[in-house]
């Protein structure tokens, strides 16, 4: 590495930004400078990859390479981009329309590939540039201009479909917790393999507040938990409360009461190869009894498709390799004519 | 061994083998084609397949086909056959229409028992009579010969049965005197891992090969003439794969690294499986989740600095559109190979058609021009292929190949060139100076209109690209009004500048004639044939053939100027007439157009051509 520090503002371009005043989407761009400020690799040594929506105009208020693309695709250009140039540290944004309705075929795909990028899913429940449809992730009955009288579908929950798809990295956060938001992206950038964060974020011409039953700051503390790997599930204002084992189920205490000791409180393992547990802590939705968990929910290495590729080149040239095309074509079936 | 038979010298002739779609009648074939390229003929093959994998067996839905020409002045696989082989009772019923008069029919008159004759839906039980067949029929018991020669080897039934259209092919090398070493060489490669299948075939080509000479008192024998072609070392090629190692040759010479992003689709699929075998080169080829990531990945790898590649067949050319228009909006490097097949829809799979060619030229949203070159045939694919690389890279722009399933699927012998045979690809790199200065900027253009292509990872590079209208110069976005008519008419230019860079239209046959027949990509062989034979009954025609569809040659309305009857043959309703005639609405465009999933054959060329000069 040439750089050693790098301010958040040497990865700002000189772009006025031009989302609503208000939009989520505002903090979610300065984490993202000071998490790259963070992490340290030089703009040029980075690429911001998004498709279309609100979010997908992020790369343009980067000073690194850029390319906002098509509805939906981006997972597959930042594929192509990764495998080609493996040196680079590659970034797709996406929203909840982008990658998960009609890039959804892409978004899974580059997930059980593992190629090495950094997905940060902007969940706001909803399309904002098309004005106000709901989108694959609005719970069923929600009213939309696409939907007068609610809709009849259920939607995707993010997580679920990352794990489905086989993921090694998921992360979530919320627009407005600045801090966890720097660190989940920091951890996403080192996972070498496709990171999935997702953030809550808010829309406020057209959701206003849809996340506020749990990301109101009256509430945020009872109804949502900071994972972090090593350290004990806990959660409350005062970190009075707990996660702990029920049968194959979790199951929030309070410790202290009923029993419970500081003991029975779950400690995260981020590593573990088993996704099982990782699955029930991501699906916990801070509408019920269990806190919406935010950070680092998994976290495990395995090997990535850019590597397999470039890997499988050198192999294969190793063994039996050609310096050009003409000796790979003489070395097979030829005569000659004099 | 030709002493005491009837032996015919010929200019070129064509075999046709037909059999079971498992019958093996493209190894036969393929085999057959190498060892007579090797002995110095023109070879051209057209391997006819079934749709279906594998149809029920002995039924006219699963016959396979696998024509070839040998000898001198070869352009084609030819409109019909000296010879055909048919396996079975259904290969026959498919396949005896394509036997030229005075030709001769080898069948495995094994395979011609009652219920092979009702699983080809045959009415009576003398096929040759119901056919209608005055042709010399040669009645060979090729199963029962197999099975005695392989008697002793040891191999189960199944696997005896499997070397029947080697027993064919060693009867077939008797007849056209072929050494049988040559096609004992390709075996052996054939069966490298499986020497005791090689063993078992060797035997049986011999048997073929001798039974043929038992019975020579009875059939003509043929000697084929070969052509002295240039000096060098040949190589058997098909269409897709000289488009791989076109493509291959070109990132030696732009110094880029070759990546393809594809997903498969006949008859476009070889490409993927060839460029996916070259990581011996270094190549890297993904096959995606679809057409869409297929392309998309394209565009990512050439954004990040690779050469890149995707390939389809039309329907993945449709998936493909607003892909190719991000390509043209960022103003990127990108090649989309479309192997045509018969369409709409899915259309005929297997068969050739020239159908795409106004999707390729006009089937994107917006004002969205993009290069159009179309090889001629399956060697001028390898060119064809640089070609279109050469022009993506140069002039910054994606680039679409018309190959088809006739070209892509046919062979022909190839002269492997010299290394310093094709051009250095020059890369639009930036400026050191640019990126000293901090001066440079995306949409920088240079004199043929191209951007520059700097790739990812290099200080003062980094840049923003999207399919939103830029501004002309800074790159940012841009809702001008007045800059996105600058813009469109800049991308417009770009492309039409092309034409600076692309040979002129050449002709061929009777250039002083007043009549010219134009064709465009595959059909070139054919068109090709068919002027020869013109000019030889003393028709005054000449030949413009197109492999640069846009631009066109800057030579193009000149030479349309010159003569007062242009017919337009393609293998579609109009296409290209349309386009030329759009163009250039003086020149007089008559039509030629076949739409049946078939190559031409020349003799409907000659016809019809004939027919127009004498209509007036």
């Amino acid at each position: 590495m040439e750089e050693t520090k790098f301010a958040p503002a040497d990865f700002k371009s000189d772009q006025a930004v031009r989302w609503c005043p208000g939009c989520g989407d505002h903090a979610i761009l300065n984490t993202l400078h000071k998490a790259m400020a963070t992490l340290g690799i030089a703009p040029h040594r980075t690429a911001v990859i998004s498709g279309i929506g609100c979010s997908s105009r992020l790369p343009y208020y980067m000073n690194t390479y850029g390319f906002h693309t098509i509805h939906g695709r981006a997972a597959a250009v930042a594929t192509g981009y990764k495998v080609a140039n493996p040196d680079m540290t590659v970034w797709q944004i996406s929203g909840d329309g982008d990658g998960l309705a009609i890039g959804g075929n892409h978004f899974i795909h580059a997930v059980r590939r593992n190629v090495d990028i950094n997905i940060i899913l902007f969940n706001n429940k909803i399309y904002g540039l098309t004005k106000g449809q709901y989108s694959p992730t609005s719970a069923r009955g929600f009213v939309s201009k696409s939907s007068p009288y609610g809709t009849v579908e259920d939607p995707f929950i993010p997580a679920e479909l990352v794990f489905g798809a086989r993921g090694n990295f998921f992360a979530r956060s919320i627009d407005v917790e600045l801090g966890t938001s720097q660190e989940v992206l920091v951890a996403a950038a080192r996972h070498k393999g496709t990171s999935v964060v997702e953030i809550l974020q808010n829309c406020v011409i057209f959701n206003n507040g849809i996340h506020n039953p749990i990301t109101d700051r009256a509430v945020r503390a009872e109804r949502t938990i900071t994972l972090r790997h090593g350290e004990k599930m806990l959660f409350g204002a005062n970190n009075e409360r707990g996660l702990v084992r029920d049968g194959f189920l979790l199951k929030a205490v309070t410790v202290g009461e009923d029993g419970y000791t500081l003991d029975d409180v779950l400690v995260h393992d981020a590593h573990t190869t088993s996704n099982f547990l990782h699955q029930q802590l991501a699906m916990m939705d801070g509408l019920g009894d269990l806190p919406l968990a935010l950070g680092v929910i998994r976290d495990v290495e395995a090997p990535t498709y850019e590597a397999g590729v470039s890997e499988q080149v050198e192999e294969v040239r190793a063994k039996k390799g050609f310096d050009t095309l003409r000796a790979m074509i003489l070395a097979g079936d030829t005569w000659e004519v004099k | 061994m030709l002493e005491n038979t009837n032996v015919k010298t010929l200019d070129k002739v064509v075999v046709r083998f037909s059999g079971d779609s498992g019958d093996g009648m493209q190894l036969a074939g393929n085999i057959f084609t190498n060892v007579s390229a090797g002995l110095g003929n023109q070879v051209s093959t057209f391997p006819d397949y079934p749709a279906e994998i594998r149809a029920p067996q002995g039924s006219l839905g699963g016959v396979s086909g696998f024509q070839v020409s040998v000898g001198k002045g070869v352009h084609t696989p030819g409109d019909s056959c000296d010879v055909l082989i048919s396996m079975n009772a259904a290969a026959l019923k498919q396949n005896h229409r394509f036997l030229k008069p005075g030709g001769v029919i080898i069948v495995d008159i094994d395979s011609f028992r009652e219920s092979d004759l009702k699983k080809a839906q045959y009415a009576t039980d003398n096929p040759f009579e119901e056919l209608g067949i005055k042709a010399q029929i040669v009645e060979v018991p090729v199963t029962t010969m197999t099975k005695a020669a392989l008697a002793d080897s040891g191999l189960d039934n199944k696997s005896v049965l499997k070397c029947r259209n080697i027993f064919a092919l060693g009867l077939v090398c008797w007849l056209f005197d072929r050494p049988l070493e040559a096609a004992l060489h390709h075996l052996r490669k054939k069966f490298a891992k499986k020497p005791a299948v090689f063993e078992a075939n060797a035997k049986v080509l011999q048997a073929g090969y001798d039974y043929g000479h038992n019975i020579h008192a009875s059939v003509s024998t043929y000697r084929v003439e070969t052509e002295d072609p240039k000096p060098g070392i040949y190589t058997d090629i098909n269409g897709n794969t000289a488009t791989a190692w076109g493509l291959i040759m070109a990132s030696e010479k732009c110094g880029r690294p070759l990546f393809l992003g594809s997903y498969p689709i006949t008859p476009a699929t070889d490409i993927l499986h060839e460029l996916a075998k070259r990581k011996d080169l270094g190549v890297k080829a993904c096959q995606m989740e679809d057409e869409i990531a297929g392309v998309c990945s394209a565009i990512g790898a050439s954004f990040a600095g690779n050469l890149a590649v995707t390939s389809t067949s039309g329907p993945g050319l449709a998936l493909k559109s607003e892909g190719i228009g991000l390509a043209v909006m960022a103003e990127l490097p990108l090649v989309v190979i479309d192997v045509q097949r018969g369409g709409p829809s899915t259309g005929l799979p297997t068969k050739t058609e020239q159908t795409d060619l106004m999707q390729a030229l006009y089937g994107r949203n917006g004002e969205s021009p993009v290069a159009v070159v179309a090889p001629a045939s399956p060697t001028d694919c390898f060119t064809m292929a640089f070609e279109a690389c050469r022009i993506a890279v140069e002039h910054m722009t994606p680039v679409i190949l018309l190959s088809d399933a006739f070209i892509g699927n046919g062979s022909s012998a190839w002269r492997v060139p010299e290394a310093d045979e094709y051009p250095q690809i020059k890369t639009p790199d930036v400026p050191a100076e640019e990126l000293a200065d901090h001066s440079w900027h995306a949409y920088e253009r240079r004199e043929n209109l191209g951007r520059y292509w700097p790739v990812g990872g290099i200080e003062g590079a980094a840049h923003r690209l999207g399919g939103l209208e830029k501004d002309s110069v800074t790159g940012a976005i841009s809702n001008d009004p007045a800059n996105h008519e600058k813009m469109v008419m800049l991308r417009r230019e770009k492309i039409a500048r092309i034409a600076d860079d692309i040979p002129s239209l050449e002709l061929l046959g009777d250039k002083d004639a007043d009549t010219l027949l134009i064709g465009w990509g595959g059909t070139y062989g054919h068109l090709h044939s068919a002027v020869d034979e013109l000019n030889a009954a003393g028709r005054r025609v000449a030949l413009a053939h197109f492999r640069y569809i846009n631009p066109l040659p800057k030579n193009t309305g000149e030479v349309l100027a010159r003569y007062s009857r242009i017919i337009v043959a393609e293998l579609n309703t109009g296409m290209f007439a349309d386009y030329l005639q759009c163009r250039y609405p003086d020149a007089h465009i008559l039509r030629i157009n076949k739409i049946q999933g078939q190559p031409f054959a020349v003799s409907e060329i000659v016809d019809r051509v004939t027919k127009y000069m004498e209509e007036d």
